[in-house]
């Protein structure tokens, strides 16, 4: 059928057309009514206000220091887990999940690259906030802010450990995911991370039946293996993580001395405390380490220019999931079916298109470049998080203590309690019934954050 | 002496390392964060449906990731011609012009009908009923005046960062709108 002889369809059929709204409506004069009548007026409710978007942030930012305080000054896992219910309920349940730090990379992405979207100041300071907390004191906002942390956290019944090479294995999917989240946001303006997010329809308590799905999966699998989310996919945990990489102090098991008494080594459900690794005694050793760090840093670009060539081909595909790009694909489909006789959404729009073929070719095509432009990107950024992470095993740590790995950490507490020096300090235990080769200690006094933060040094 | 630096040189070299990249990532953070404030506006933006680009679909009450839809339809009574027999109201050859549900098109009877003079009546939505189905609204738009339309209810709406209605609609209806306008209302009868 010919483009002409469509839209002359789609005017006799149902009046649809846009154009012609304004032309078809108004057909009756109102009333003058002799008895008076005044006319009710269309109400407005109004959306939140501002002051209740700045409480959101006043509540983060408590939470967030109370969550600092109750990790590394009281060091009480059970104040941890208060907090992380009341942020499940206020966060998670009241606020619907729908103000959290985890999707707003995409904003901020979507805000670099469409001029006409502004970034909240509210989703600018959910983003930073947690990141600079990080940068000083670790995973704090994963262990008592974020409620879909408490929420896998509360669920956690029995956990099972996950081997080593697949837990490294799995920990590049956070960065990918992360990667999958900017190029969506910034190519095709979409929020693929808000809307495959798993939780958020149980803090709804609606959604579509493939998320409910999901997110039962999710759940079920929170049982047994601690936080799935936060340690294979979260895209705002891939940041805290490097964040806490760095930072200034660290969460540390014992509140003072380590004895090697190994009792906490099993006490992480999360799989993040390391065992004591001793330098090496000949220098020789390392050699091997060497050879293959060498190795990947010439692979390195290589695998990058690979992964970007990958993600240059996979973009054109992708960019079927904007709705201009799906309709101009539909609408170039020389087979596209009939119209029928009562219109779908979907004839619908196909009408809408013939009106203004050009202009949505147009911007189809323009879509499609910006997707294939931000294809190398994403698919360099796969091939530097692999290759980084390749790099990462190559180098050999030195550890004196038992000490939670730095960016794996949650900062929930639960070994405190594990450590017997932790409760000699609480006064659970008397010094004399310490375990460990170490001279039992008398003095139980608390030790300032400062100390217990910095990491031992060899002796 | 010398013994006990050889083997903590490489934990303060780690140290170094690490503070170092602790002051490069706030200073990039700081940038970052400055360079995030030109790009913020005081004004937040909340979705909302343009009437004129509507087609009445459907698809607000599906898509919306609440449930029932935060699209109600509303209405502008100023255009409303006060009809008795309402093509927004009543399905088309009703039995009878009353309020049994058979005859009324809205699936939810969420179209409250009141006599107000002869021959005119008042039709308010129940928004706590409505599920937004736009049914009405075609049936207003296509032999009435138009005076019924779907908005986004901001009491309702959680402005999703992306609107999964707006991702949906094929009237492309959807717009982001600065929160002190955030509806697009139709107001009064303009010709004739
Ligand atoms: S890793 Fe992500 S989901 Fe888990 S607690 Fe941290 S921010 Fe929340
Ligand atoms: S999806 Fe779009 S076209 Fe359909 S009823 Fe809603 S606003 Fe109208
Ligand atoms: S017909 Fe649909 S849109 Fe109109 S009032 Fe009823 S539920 Fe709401
Ligand atoms: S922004 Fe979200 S809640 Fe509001 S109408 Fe769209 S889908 Fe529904």
């Amino acid at each position: 059928m010919t483009m002409r002889g469509r839209s002359f369809y789609a005017l006799v059929l149902s009046g649809t057309a846009a154009v012609w709204n304004a032309a078809a409506e108004q057909r009756f004069p109102p009333p003058e009514f002799e008895s008076g009548h005044q006319l009710p007026v269309t109400t407005v409710p109004p959306p939140r206000a501002l002051w209740q978007e700045y409480a959101d942030v006043a509540v983060l930012l408590l939470c967030l220091g109370l969550a600092c305080y109750f990790v590394y000054r009281r060091r009480s896992r059970r104040s941890v887990l208060w907090l992380s219910i009341f942020s499940l309920i206020y966060f998670g349940f009241y606020r619907k999940g729908c103000i959290c730090p985890i999707g707003a990379p995409q904003n901020i992405a979507l805000g670099f690259f469409d001029p006409a979207y502004a970034v909240p100041l509210v989703v600018a300071v959910f983003f930073i906030a947690p990141l600079l907390v990080a940068l000083f004191a670790g995973r704090t906002f994963c262990a008592g802010v974020c409620p879909h942390g408490a929420l896998q956290d509360l669920l956690l019944i029995k956990p099972v450990k996950v081997p080593t090479w697949l837990e490294t294995g799995l920990s590049v999917l956070p960065y990918i995911y992360l990667g999958t989240g900017v190029f969506f946001a910034a190519a095709g303006s979409a929020f693929v991370i808000c809307r495959y997010d798993p939780f958020v329809p149980f803090f709804r308590l609606s959604g579509g039946l493939t998320m409910l799905t999901v997110g039962a999966g999710f759940i079920v699998v929170s049982m047994f293996v601690g936080r799935p989310y936060c340690r294979f996919l979260c895209p705002y945990g891939a940041l805290l993580r490097l964040a806490s990489l760095v930072s200034k102090w660290r969460v540390r098991i014992t509140p003072d001395f380590c004895t090697k008494c190994r009792l906490c080594e099993e006490s992480c459900p999360f799989g993040a405390i390391r065992e004591p690794v001793p330098p090496p005694t000949n220098p020789m050793e390392l050699a091997p380490d060497r050879r293959r760090l060498g190795l990947f840093l010439i692979a390195l670009p290589a695998l990058i220019a690979v992964f970007a060539l990958i993600g240059n081909r996979v973009a054109a595909p992708a960019a079927l999931v904007h709705p201009t790009v799906a309709l101009a694909e539909r609408y170039l489909d020389p087979a596209k079916p009939p119209p029928p006789k009562v219109p779908t959404p979907d004839s619908l729009a196909l009408e809408r298109a013939d009106h203004d073929p050009a202009s949505v070719l147009s911007e189809a095509a323009r879509i499609k470049r910006r997707f294939s432009r931000a294809g190398w990107w994403f698919g360099g950024w796969v091939g530097l998080v692999i290759g980084v992470r390749l790099i990462s095993l190559t180098s050999r740590p030195v550890r004196t203590d038992y000490e939670p790995d730095r960016g794996a950490c949650f900062a929930c507490g639960r070994c405190f309690m594990f450590c017997p020096n932790e409760r000699v300090r609480l006064g659970l235990l008397s010094p004399s019934e310490l375990p460990g080769t170490e001279p039992a200690r008398t003095d139980t006094a608390p030790v300032a954050s400062g100390d217990t933060g910095k990491p031992k040094t060899a002796t | 002496m010398a013994d006990q630096e050889k083997t903590s040189a490489p934990v303060t070299r780690r140290d170094f390392l690490r503070q170092g990249s602790r002051v490069a990532a706030l200073t990039g953070l700081g940038g970052f964060a400055g360079l995030l404030v030109s790009k913020l506006k005081s004004e937040t933006l909340v979705w909302q449906i343009d009437p004129a680009k509507c087609l009445r679909c459907g698809r607000c009450a599906t898509e919306c990731v609440l449930k029932p839809s935060a699209v109600k339809c509303v209405h502008a009574f100023a255009l409303c011609g006060y009809c008795e027999l309402c093509t927004g109201y009543f399905v088309p050859e009703p039995n009878e012009l009353n309020t049994a549900a058979e005859n009324q098109l809205c699936p939810v009877s969420a179209i409250k009908r009141r006599w107000i003079e002869d021959p005119y009546y008042e039709y308010t939505i129940d928004e706590t009923l409505c599920i937004g189905c736009g049914k009405c609204v075609e049936g207003c738009h296509r032999f009435g005046n138009g005076s019924l339309f779907l908005q986004v209810r901001h009491n309702l709406c959680l402005n999703c960062n992306e609107c999964s209605i707006a991702r949906a609609c094929p009237g492309d209806a959807f717009r982001r709108v600065p929160v002190s306008q955030p509806y697009l209302l139709k107001t009064s009868y303009s010709h004739g």
